[in-house]
């Protein structure tokens, strides 16, 4: 259907910027997510591409067309608003042929579309109820019927399963992937729910403060973190981050952790002063050995897996270990790290340190 | 005991609320109860005292309030003998109907002042509220304490001025220079209510509009306004009760064409003695169409005060 190119889109609101210079590319078919803390600017480059907001600079490309300065009825983009925004005063069946109507499509042909959307959502029986009297499943169903009705050249979803409860949102992103995998259409969906990102996504775009800090594969960006924010955002718990002051060099492949020699991927590039040791929880072993030793002050279980918080000589810190492995509060025991996906990050700007595991990632991020 | 809950009230508190509502009603109704029932009432039962509550009704008052009569000679009288029910009623007084008065014409122009000016603020109002919304306006706040402030004082205080500029200007005593006054008292009312009731309405509508491929305009007609009808409709009867009843600038501006019907009834008095059974006649008239228009429009009048207290 779309590729959709942004190119150094930036977006003032008089003083405020939301969005700075911001670069990425969102390919044919792909599930895109843009990710991000409230605030953050996501919402404002998805209402950017949808053409909602124009941007103060910066082009938009969509399938090789420039459209940053088009209105949204000249860009053939469909949008899912959180609140689903469907027509008060309308039923279904009109809130699903508004989006036709306008095209001045025939009668004949518009009913036809209609009862393809409905078939494919489910939502036959209901297409006579007015819209106030929906649950909230159905709601998100006509939202999204009317949204692919019309079958636009690409999809922008913001947040559309954050007003439905915890229950159901499980059960509707199912659907609205399967959905989309049955489609095939590009599709730009703003959350700032790392999980539903992780799980639902082709790629993610991770924003911080008006700017990409990220853009890649969920997998990348997971175990390759570009930055500390994007290590601390992605993933719960979030990974740790483990202080300390010293020199590293290019070709290093090991680092002192108070005292103890800890390996790390091959670094590529240098740096001196406070820098971050980050490990995520689940690449810790607790062991009863092992010269770095911590004291665990918590343990949550969870299942199969359990959370210990431990108190390190370089911060606190929490593990994921399997829950039938003994952790008791007070104890005192030997950690060992899974070297090869350590990343180190220079603590003053923020940023991960170029090394084996993550040059190829950090390249285009 | 009964089950009770903290929100719904309880049965002995429902019929306390209901009672003091009903007495509240009964007492606001007595006058008009009382004009009503006087516009039926011969001259000289209207001013009998004590105050009659029963009393033989008669046509009489609406008779004088529609016709102009005049007194003529036996001798005349019995050559022409009455034409119809009307013509019995005057005879009784030795007059005959010699046609038409006036309060036919007022009453048709206070038709078309009020529901045109209503209909004109609204108008405006309505574009301008939703341009105060949704718009970066710049000094958008100031402009609209502006319009505000053309409330702060009564407009009575600017009847100099403005029966002047009316004079100069050829306005005095046409239609579109009353709908163009109560326009411009309304307007700021109209601005004020209906830019909350816009602000209520979620900009997604429109933006969905937008983006299902509609113009701005389109957007604003189609789905801002379907939304906003209520707001309008309480707006609207604001506006008409104004236009309708207003009364002082009517006696200044308009006499022989545009002259509206508050100025015209008082006048009846002075036709032939205290004519009060025409008076009230035409004043239960007069009360009519506010009353129709605000019992069509009630169901939206009573969600429109209270609309926006919940979100839904």
């Amino acid at each position: 259907m779309a590729e959709i190119v942004i190119k150094n889109v930036r977006k003032e609101f008089g003083d405020f910027v939301a969005v700075k210079e911001s670069s990425f590319t969102i390919e044919d078919g792909e599930f895109f997510m843009l990710l991000g803390p409230s605030g953050c600017g996501k919402t404002t480059t998805l209402r950017m591409i949808a053409g909602l907001e124009l941007p103060t600079s910066g082009e938009i490309f969509l399938d090789g067309e420039e459209i940053g300065q088009r209105p949204p009825s000249q860009r053939d983009i469909a949008f899912v608003f959180q609140m689903f925004a469907l027509y008060p005063h309308m039923n279904v069946y009109k809130n699903l042929s508004y989006p036709l109507v306008s095209q001045g499509m025939p009668r004949a042909q518009v009913r036809a579309k209609v009862d393809e959307v409905t078939t494919i959502l489910g939502i036959k029986d209901i297409l006579k109820k007015p819209v106030g009297g929906l649950s909230g499943g159905d709601r998100q169903r006509v939202a999204l019927g009317r949204a692919i009705v019309r079958e636009p050249k690409a999809f922008m979803m913001d947040e559309p399963l954050g007003a439905l409860d915890a229950e159901f949102r499980e059960h509707m992103a199912e659907e609205l992937r399967a959905l989309h995998d049955r489609m095939g259409a590009t599709t730009v969906y703003v959350t700032h729910d790392q999980l539903e990102a992780m799980q639902m996504g082709d790629k993610i775009v991770v924003m911080n403060n008006a700017v990409v800090e990220q853009f890649g594969k969920p997998q990348d960006i997971y175990d390759m973190p570009a930055s500390m924010f994007v290590a601390d955002f992605i993933g719960s718990p979030s990974m740790n981050f483990l202080n300390l002051n010293g020199k590293v060099e290019p070709g290093d492949t090991e680092i002192h952790l108070n005292n103890q020699r800890m390996s790390v991927p091959t670094l590529r590039e240098g740096a001196s002063g406070d820098l971050v040791f980050g490990v995520r929880p689940e690449h810790i072993h607790l062991s009863s050995d092992g010269d770095y030793r911590g004291r665990v002050l918590a343990t949550e279980y969870l299942g199969t897996t359990q959370i210990v918080t431990l108190d390190t000589p370089n911060g606190e810190i929490k593990a994921r270990i399997a829950s039938d492995q003994p952790a008791s509060v007070g104890e005192t025991v030997g950690l060992g790290f899974n070297g090869q996906t350590v990343t180190l990050f220079d603590k003053a700007s923020g940023r991960a340190l170029r090394s084996e595991l993550n040059e190829g990632v950090l390249a285009h991020g | 005991m009964s089950a009770f809950s903290i929100t719904e009230p309880s049965q002995r508190s429902k019929w306390v609320a209901g009672s003091l509502v009903i007495v509240y009603a009964l007492i606001t109704m007595i006058p008009l109860a009382w004009i009503m029932l006087t516009g039926f009432k011969s001259p000289s039962d209207a001013i009998s005292y004590p105050p009659k509550v029963v009393f033989e009704p008669t046509l009489e008052g609406y008779v004088n309030l529609f016709t102009t009569r005049t007194r003529q000679t036996q001798d005349f009288l019995d050559a022409n003998p009455p034409q119809n029910w009307a013509d019995e009623i005057v005879r009784e007084y030795d007059m005959v109907i010699v046609g038409p008065s006036k309060f036919g014409e007022r009453f048709l122009n206070s038709v078309i002042i009020g529901f045109g000016s209503t209909f004109l603020s609204i108008f405006l109002g309505t574009l301008a509220a939703y341009a105060f919304s949704r718009f970066k306006i710049p000094l958008a706040d100031d402009l609209l304490f502006f319009i505000l402030s053309t409330r702060m004082m009564p407009p009575i205080a600017v009847a100099i001025p403005i029966f002047l500029m009316y004079r100069n200007l050829g306005l005095s005593d046409t239609h579109l220079g009353m709908i163009l006054l109560y326009t411009a008292v309304n307007i700021s009312l109209a601005v004020w209510l209906l830019k909350g009731f816009i602000d209520e309405i979620p900009r997604e509508y429109e933006e969905a509009a937008l983006i299902d491929g509609y113009t701005r305009f389109q957007a604003f007609y189609k789905v801002v306004l379907p939304q906003a009808a209520t707001g309008i409709a309480s707006t609207a009867i604001f506006c008409l009760i104004f236009a309708w009843n207003e009364y002082a600038f009517a006696v200044l501006l308009t006499s022989a064409t545009a002259q509206t019907a508050p100025p015209f009834i008082p006048t009846i008095i002075g036709v032939g003695g205290l004519d009060w059974p025409a008076v009230a006649a035409g004043a239960t008239i007069f009360l009519l169409p506010v009353m129709i228009f605000t019992i069509l429009l009630r169901k939206h009048l009573l969600r429109g005060i209270t609309f926006g207290a919940v979100r839904k």
